[in-house]
């Protein structure tokens, strides 16, 4: 499976997506700089990765959503690929208005950076489906602005396409006060997802708290490929 | 008028005539102004270099020792580590968010010119007491600032350490460390040397912030300190996240002759400097500059602190790839000047020459002195103090929880949560234990990094007390599974001018240098800071004692708290009736006296090497140093994190006072499985140190010791975790 990792002015977590789809998951990787139109085509699965784009200044991922490279990601994204936004991968995947719903800055105004337990919502998504259905994970989170808002109506049609795929698992697991406890969400068509915490830092048992939990998002995108391979 | 002028660039009548005699004329005013920063302490070290000479900086490992951007040793496989600590205590008193991160950015900016990735950042705080509003606001905003920084650029803050007491109301202490890593041929120094090359900075532009930042840090705080609000500068993280990126991507290509970070004092320290290293001169022209303001005279562009700059020397010809590089991260880069021959730093405004001034005139030449010295007249009282006297508490376990919750003592959750801490995936051992452990991808080793101080131990004596911080910060490397290396020292002082302060100054570097000799851990470098006053008077003499260790591997990562219900808890090391400056003596009965714990370096040496030998044998499941708030709180630390109790049951001569909160040196709290005693004690007794199995891990939360303290482990748990964020968020 081939993965592109997209690096902008300020993304900080490029690397940790690389190291994990390059060196853990063994798949070939490319890291493609924002100011290019490259053609995304090539590639079965583009990852917004965390950070803070262009210093994130004017508000997350605002400015970083009219990168060269987001035309592209766009039209990547409209065409069925498979786009994954983690934190601030996630805030510009708002901006960019692939995924519904605005970040507001976390309720206590701290950036915080913990491990945090999610319920799997939905597990039919090309990003969960190596997870049970409401099965638990802990993955950290690590983020000042992850304070997911969406209105009444827009959360109802989010609940009822299925949209929400990961939970904080109750209001004390609540990093930042979001809406509906909601940790991650994605697209109606399912194939664009975006989530705060971070996958890519509990994708090795080496690494504090011994979880790898993480790993079932990156593996959910090979089972999904295999699959999609399988079936054509 | 000329009187006005050298005392306001902090000279004395003495420091100007030297400057005639070296220039043999008048300086002009510009000229001064170059003068009042390159011999301010900050710059020059001018008070601290005779007793700073006694610290040890050799050892077969040190690449680089003092005199750099940062010190650089050797961890095998053509593989280096950078790292340094530097303080940010004045501008963090004034403008606490700024003053903090920006200490966090001038720091890292030190690693990177070295060559090296920065791969974690540390940080030592002290503030006053938490139940003052001003208290609470600079230590909120200083976490807030250190967390808006190193978050931003993307390097994780792994360790660190907080302290409170009256002793730091008015100044605050903020001191930041950065390790980075590098390969052996990537090392970059910061030499201007070959006659015609090219000098050109690079990065951000430059402006009016921080001007005289590095006079202002040589000064005493004042009420009216205030108004120096504007010798504070202004971070941009964003733009040192591509700043950093765009030098070692500089430094790879080769194409470089020097690089120098823009610090303290600005373009005129990093020109003289990278100067002075390559025994050369250097001519600039200030026009050339990129402002971002108009109208600045040479004197302010020469001052400015505007951070995130770099100065660079590029070889012959490679002034266009230094560009691109820069460019194509968004950054500028301009030729203002080049190499000459003649030792001379000579300052142009479009080709007219405004100042000129030999280069060892602000380096080798500036002046020295030996500061007189005086033992401080309190010591005696506050040393014949004995705890003997006082009317012992009856219930321990409410004394147990009443320290537990001292902000001292409780969790620094409240703290570390602001920080990434996880971020490039390398941090093995998250913050709260007693080192952080990253690991270096790519090798089966890793590394253990921690910072650690007490200042009240160095109130009440210098030398012991500052002794006792490198042995305690070997001792936490130790537990956490490394083999302590090297140390940075920031070294946090009052007046040096007061001979009293000096006293305690030239007594603690003296503590530093024995201890790091005894334990061969060399200082690689480090910060002076001095003038830590507020109106009330001095700090406490504050030495912080960065350290990194090495593990061999990465499997050898210990952590501080129990695992496994049945599991033995040993003792290593002896406790002794030593209660003199304890936080039991501070929490129970408000007082900071008496004598501090003794330290025999070598059973120190002993213990740490039989807990070093264990660890590697793989029987060792947990290990924590013992220190402030003594055995009690060191064995309540350890049932945190899983919620285990213990029943302990202490043989002891001592009374139970002393046996639980005694600060004893040289006592590391490990747990084993019952089956591996027979080995351990076969390891102990080859380092011979006297060591007692003390009880074990329980299932049941309960927290009993004798008949001396029986607590509910989970209440516990909850005040030691609440204490901060509850006087925090309030």
């Amino acid at each position: 499976m081939k993965f592109a990792t997209i690096t902008f002015p300020g993304s900080n977590c490029d690397q940790d997506v690389y190291f994990v789809t390059s060196n853990i998951l063994k798949q070939p990787s490319a890291m493609l700089w924002h100011d290019e139109q490259f053609d995304l085509a090539s590639y079965d699965c583009v990852i917004l990765p965390g950070g803070f784009s262009y210093g994130d200044y004017l508000r997350s991922g605002a400015i970083a959503r009219f990168a060269p490279i987001m035309e592209r990601v766009i039209e990547y994204a409209n065409n069925g690929g498979l786009v994954m936004g983690i934190c601030n991968g996630f805030q510009i995947l708002l901006e960019a208005g692939l995924l519904p719903g605005a970040m507001k800055v976390n309720q206590n105004l701290k950036f915080v950076c913990r491990y945090s337990k999610l319920a799997v919502v939905n597990n039919q998504t090309p990003f969960t489906n190596c997870c049970k259905a409401g099965e638990l994970l802990s993955i950290p989170v690590a983020h000042g602005e992850g304070n997911y808002y969406i209105d009444r109506p827009g959360l109802e049609l989010l609940q009822a396409n299925n949209q929400v795929v990961l939970r904080y698992r109750d209001q004390q697991e609540n990093p930042n006060g979001s809406v509906d406890n909601i940790a991650g969400i994605c697209n109606q068509a399912g194939n664009v997802f975006g989530m705060m915490p971070h996958p890519e830092r509990c994708a090795e048992a080496i690494l504090g708290n011994n979880g790898t939990d993480g790993l079932k998002i990156f593996y959910s995108l090979l089972n999904y490929q295999q699959k999609e391979s399988g079936a054509r | 008028m000329r009187a006005k002028q050298w005392e306001q660039e902090g000279l004395t009548r003495e420091e100007y005539d030297l400057i005639l005699e070296i220039l043999g004329r008048e300086p002009n005013q510009t000229e001064l102004g170059i003068f009042g920063v390159m011999w301010s302490e900050h710059c020059s070290y001018k008070n601290s270099k005779p007793v700073l000479k006694k610290l040890p900086t050799k050892g077969e490992r040190i690449l680089q020792g003092p005199g750099e951007n940062a010190g650089i040793i050797d961890i095998g496989d053509q593989q280096a580590l950078s790292f340094k600590v530097e303080s940010h205590n004045h501008p963090s008193a004034i403008e606490p968010y700024q003053g903090a991160a920006t200490g966090v950015g001038g720091i890292i900016r030190d690693i990177f010119t070295m060559g090296a990735r920065p791969i974690a950042t540390l940080n030592s705080l002290r503030f006053g007491e938490l139940d003052h509003p001003q208290v609470r606001y600079l230590f909120k905003e200083v976490v807030a600032g250190i967390a808006g920084y190193g978050n931003c650029i993307g390097i994780p803050t792994v360790a660190g350490e907080v302290y409170f007491s009256d002793s730091y109301r008015g100044n605050p202490l903020v001191n930041a460390m950065s390790v980075g890593l590098m390969k052996h041929e990537d090392i970059a120094t910061g030499t201007a040397s070959g006659v015609g090359n090219s000098v050109m900075v690079v990065g951000a532009t430059t402006g009016r912030d921080g001007i005289q930042g590095a006079s202002f840090a040589s000064d005493q705080l004042s009420e009216e300190s205030v108004a120096d609000r504007p010798a504070v500068q202004v971070g941009d993280p964003f733009m040192e996240k591509l700043l950093l990126e765009a030098s070692l991507e500089l430094i790879k290509s080769g194409t470089l002759v020097g690089i120098q970070d823009m610090g303290a004092a600005g373009l005129i320290s990093s020109s003289s400097e990278m100067a002075s290293r390559g025994r050369s001169g250097i001519e600039i022209d200030v026009a050339l500059v990129p402002k971002r303001e108009e109208g600045m005279t040479p004197y302010e562009v020469l001052l400015s602190e505007s951070q995130e700059r770099m100065l660079v020397v590029p070889k012959k010809g490679q002034e266009e790839q230094v560009a691109k590089i820069f460019n194509k991260w968004g950054l500028k880069a301009a030729v203002i000047g080049k190499v000459t021959a003649d030792q001379i730093l000579r300052v142009y405004e479009q080709g007219e020459l405004v100042a000129e001034v030999p280069v060892s005139a602000l380096t080798d030449q500036a002046p020295v002195y030996q500061r007189p010295q005086q033992k401080p007249a309190y010591l005696e009282q506050v040393q014949s103090f004995s705890p003997a006297g006082l009317k012992e508490p009856t219930d321990l376990s409410s004394v147990l929880m009443e320290l537990i919750g001292s902000p001292n003592i409780a969790s620094k959750e409240w703290v570390y949560q602001q920080y990434d801490h996880m971020i490039l995936t390398n941090t093995v051992v998250l913050p709260g234990s007693d080192a952080a452990v990253l690991r270096i991808k790519g090798t089966k080793k890793g590394i253990a990094v921690t910072i650690d101080g007490n200042g009240r131990y160095c109130y009440l004596d210098p030398e012991l007390g500052a002794a006792i911080a490198v042995a305690e910060a070997a001792r936490n490397i130790v537990c956490s599974g490394g083999k302590p290396l090297a140390i940075t020292d920031g070294l946090n002082f009052g007046n040096p001018l007061n001979p009293e302060n000096f006293w305690q100054f030239d007594r603690c570097v003296e503590g530093i240098s024995r201890a790091c000799q005894a334990l061969e851990t060399p200082v690689t470098g480090g910060n002076v800071s001095f003038y830590n006053e507020s109106p009330a008077g001095a700090i406490y003499p504050t030495p912080i004692i960065g350290m990194v260790g090495l593990l061999e591997d990465i499997k050898q990562a210990t952590t501080h708290y129990f695992k496994t219900e049945g599991d033995l808890i040993c003792l290593l090391g002896a406790t002794r009736d030593e209660l003199g400056g304890s936080e039991y003596l501070q929490v129970v009965y408000g007082l900071e006296q008496g004598r501090v714990p003794e330290l025999d370096l070598a059973l120190e040496q002993r213990v740490q090497g039989a807990c070093l030998a264990a660890i590697k044998l793989g029987m060792i499941k947990s290990a924590h140093d013992c220190s402030e708030g003594g055995l009690a709180v060191c064995l309540a630390e350890s049932c945190f994190e899983r919620e285990f109790g213990v029943q302990i049951e202490a043989q002891t001569k001592l009374s139970a006072v002393a046996w639980l909160f005694s600060e004893s040196t040289s006592r590391i709290v490990i747990s084993i499985e019952p089956k591996d005693l027979a080995r351990l004690t076969e390891v102990i007794s080859t380092y011979d140190l006297p060591y007692q199995i003390i009880g074990k891990v329980i299932s049941r939360p309960r927290f009993q010791i004798n008949n001396w303290i029986d607590c509910d482990l989970k209440e516990m748990k909850n005040k030691w975790q609440q204490s901060i964020s509850a006087r925090m968020e309030n």
